[in-house]
């Protein structure tokens, strides 16, 4: 601070907190909401304080689902499947870049600015651009309805490589040159000595890539078709059209809850990674 | 860039490279060029015989009232949330970082969103709009507003603009942080001596000290709102009512998921494709400029 103006200061509060009470609102609700029984969803407007519904609401999600005919199965497969969906793309994402990045800063042979080149130009491309020849490019492999077919299209990451390739090149030339006099081979250069300096980096772009994972909604509603495959986030959206007949939003916003759960507290508890993650990886 | 100090392997660097480039090929390129030649290619009626086109499938495309339509929608929705989310989130941002005490929290209890799918969020501000049960919508009805967003096609799309700002507010937020924090205390000290104003500084120095952090931003949040809100029209309004909700990114998968018209949805992805493409050039030569300075 450069001067002392109290009544700068209450005003700096009090705008935070306006600005808290609209970023937080709409999960207050929505937790609120999953605490109350089916009855109370026919009266608007809908509660805004907790009842005593939590357990039953959250377990009946869980384990049973909506209940007949809502085409909402239970919740806990589809966490299981949006977990391992998160954590392959997470780490396969950090896996490929990272060897690649290796390839292109440490190594001199040809067409390695072509490669490099290839893999930059894929940078802002979304798979929702291109969602229905990639489909049929899946389909054609028949890897639709597996885990496969879930993450492996998602993996390559040209984030990922461009962040890596930064931090290599930050990377003093004196601890390659001392491990070639050593006589170490280019990967236990790479496992004994880039792999550890990079520990900060990949934690902070697991953070990423897990919140990026989890929070799939177009691939696997196309690509996962089956019960089996379904994964939090879209089997909400099914649930909401389901709702349209018997609104169930006590459960519904339980199921929400559940789904945004794991990704905020991924966020919450590696606060300062997530920040380095995100403002590093996208510069 | 290289390292001066490299390692001599013929076949290794390949090996390295190889599973990315396998996958950027399989379900990149591949997908990124079959879309390229249908784009210009036409079938007859009975899907018998395809033959070229030329840019016939791009000049029906925009001579298509509803995509001319759902580009106004799009450029509607873009601007509004931009604008909204980028300035909200630098308010945030200044506040936050004026204060010294409970700063931590305060950034905590903003950032979260960050972590909410958009078809959540959807989801999320779908209930509290929600025209029978939603709590703002009872408060909107209480005041005489005619709220139902499952006709007014207006309130649709303040409604996902609403939403996919809110989710935008918390990334902003951390990129406008850390753009503060990099502006030099000394510069403002410098300025708070010679009698300017907190508002004054603000104006004449950190708003643009910040223009590269902001002009980042507006970028970034064009291609997110362009993309990822997806999930937020999918999940609140699917596109509706009457075409209201339709954005670029939305009626691709609409249109192509009717299955009706290959080489038209082809060419609605090659011109979204463009659409990316020109906004990372712009965004590069922006990253090429600041190593310059």
């Amino acid at each position: 601070m450069v001067e002392r103006r109290p009544w700068l200061g209450f005003v700096s509060h009090a705008t935070l907190i306006v600005g808290i009470l609209f970023i937080c609102l709409p999960l207050w609700i929505t937790f609120v909401a999953s605490t109350h029984d089916e009855a109370r969803m026919f009266k608007a407007p809908a509660p805004l304080w907790i009842g005593g519904h939590l357990f039953e609401n959250y377990s009946q999600v869980l384990v049973k689902g909506l209940g007949e005919g809502a085409n909402a199965p239970p919740v806990w497969p589809m966490l299981v499947n949006s977990l391992i969906m998160a954590v392959v793309i997470a780490v396969g994402k950090i896996a490929v870049s990272i060897l690649s990045a290796f390839a292109i800063v440490y190594f001199r042979f040809p067409f390695r600015t072509g490669f490099f080149w290839m893999i930059f130009i894929t940078l802002m491309l979304p798979v929702e651009v291109r969602i229905f020849p990639t489909f049929k490019v899946v389909a054609d492999l028949d890897m639709l309805n597996s885990y496969g077919g879930l993450t492996v299209p998602l993996i390559a990451s040209a984030t990922a490589t461009f962040l890596f390739r930064q931090f290599f090149l930050t990377v003093p030339e004196e601890l390659a040159e001392a491990a070639r006099i050593d006589g170490a081979g280019p990967m236990r250069f790479f496992r004994d000595i880039l792999l550890p300096l990079s520990r900060t980096n990949i934690a902070a772009l697991f953070v990423i890539q897990f919140i990026y994972g989890w929070n799939q909604y177009l691939w696997p509603l196309i690509v996962g078709t089956e019960e089996k495959y379904y994964t939090v986030v879209m089997g909400i959206a099914r649930m909401v059209n389901a709702v349209d007949t018997s609104p169930q939003w006590n459960l519904v916003m339980a199921t929400a809850m559940l789904a945004l759960i794991p990704p905020v507290i991924v966020v919450l508890v590696m606060q300062r990674l997530f920040v380095k993650g995100l403002v590093e990886s996208e510069k | 860039m290289i390292k001066r100090a490299t390692f001599g392997n013929r076949g290794l660097p390949y090996a390295l490279l190889l599973p990315q480039v396998v996958i950027t090929l399989v379900f990149f390129f591949w997908p990124a060029g079959q879309a390229l030649v249908q784009s210009v290619l036409i079938e007859d009626a009975f899907g018998l015989k395809t033959s070229f086109a030329g840019l016939a499938n791009f000049e029906r495309v925009f001579a298509d009232e509803s995509y001319l339509k759902s580009l106004r929608t799009t450029a509607i929705f873009t601007a509004a949330s931009c604008l909204l989310s980028m300035s909200v989130a630098l308010l945030l941002a200044v506040m936050a970082d004026r204060i010294i005490r409970g700063a931590g929290a305060y950034k905590t209890l903003l950032i979260w969103p960050y972590a909410v799918a958009p078809a959540l969020a959807g989801v999320l501000w779908g209930f509290m709009f929600n025209p029978t049960i939603g709590v703002v919508a009872y408060v909107l009805q209480a005041f005489g507003i005619n709220w139902n967003y499952h006709v007014d096609g207006d309130q649709a799309l303040f409604l996902v603009t609403l939403a996919a700002a809110w989710k935008q507010v918390s990334y902003n937020f951390i990129f406008f942080l850390a753009g503060l924090a990099a502006i030099p205390r000394s510069v403002i000290e410098a300025a708070a001596i010679d009698g300017a104003g907190p508002a004054k500084r603000f104006w004449t120095i950190v708003f643009p000290l910040l223009s590269p952090t902001t002009f980042f931003l507006l970028v970034l949040n064009i291609v997110h709102l362009f993309f990822d809100s997806f999930g937020i029209v999918h999940a609140l309004t699917s596109g509706g009512p009457g075409g209201a909700t339709e954005i670029l990114v939305f009626k691709v998968w609409s249109d192509g998921s009717r299955g009706t018209d290959l080489g038209g949805s082809a060419a609605q992805s090659v011109v979204l494709m463009a659409i990316v493409i020109a906004l990372t050039v712009a965004q590069f030569r922006y990253i090429e400029r600041r190593v310059h300075y």
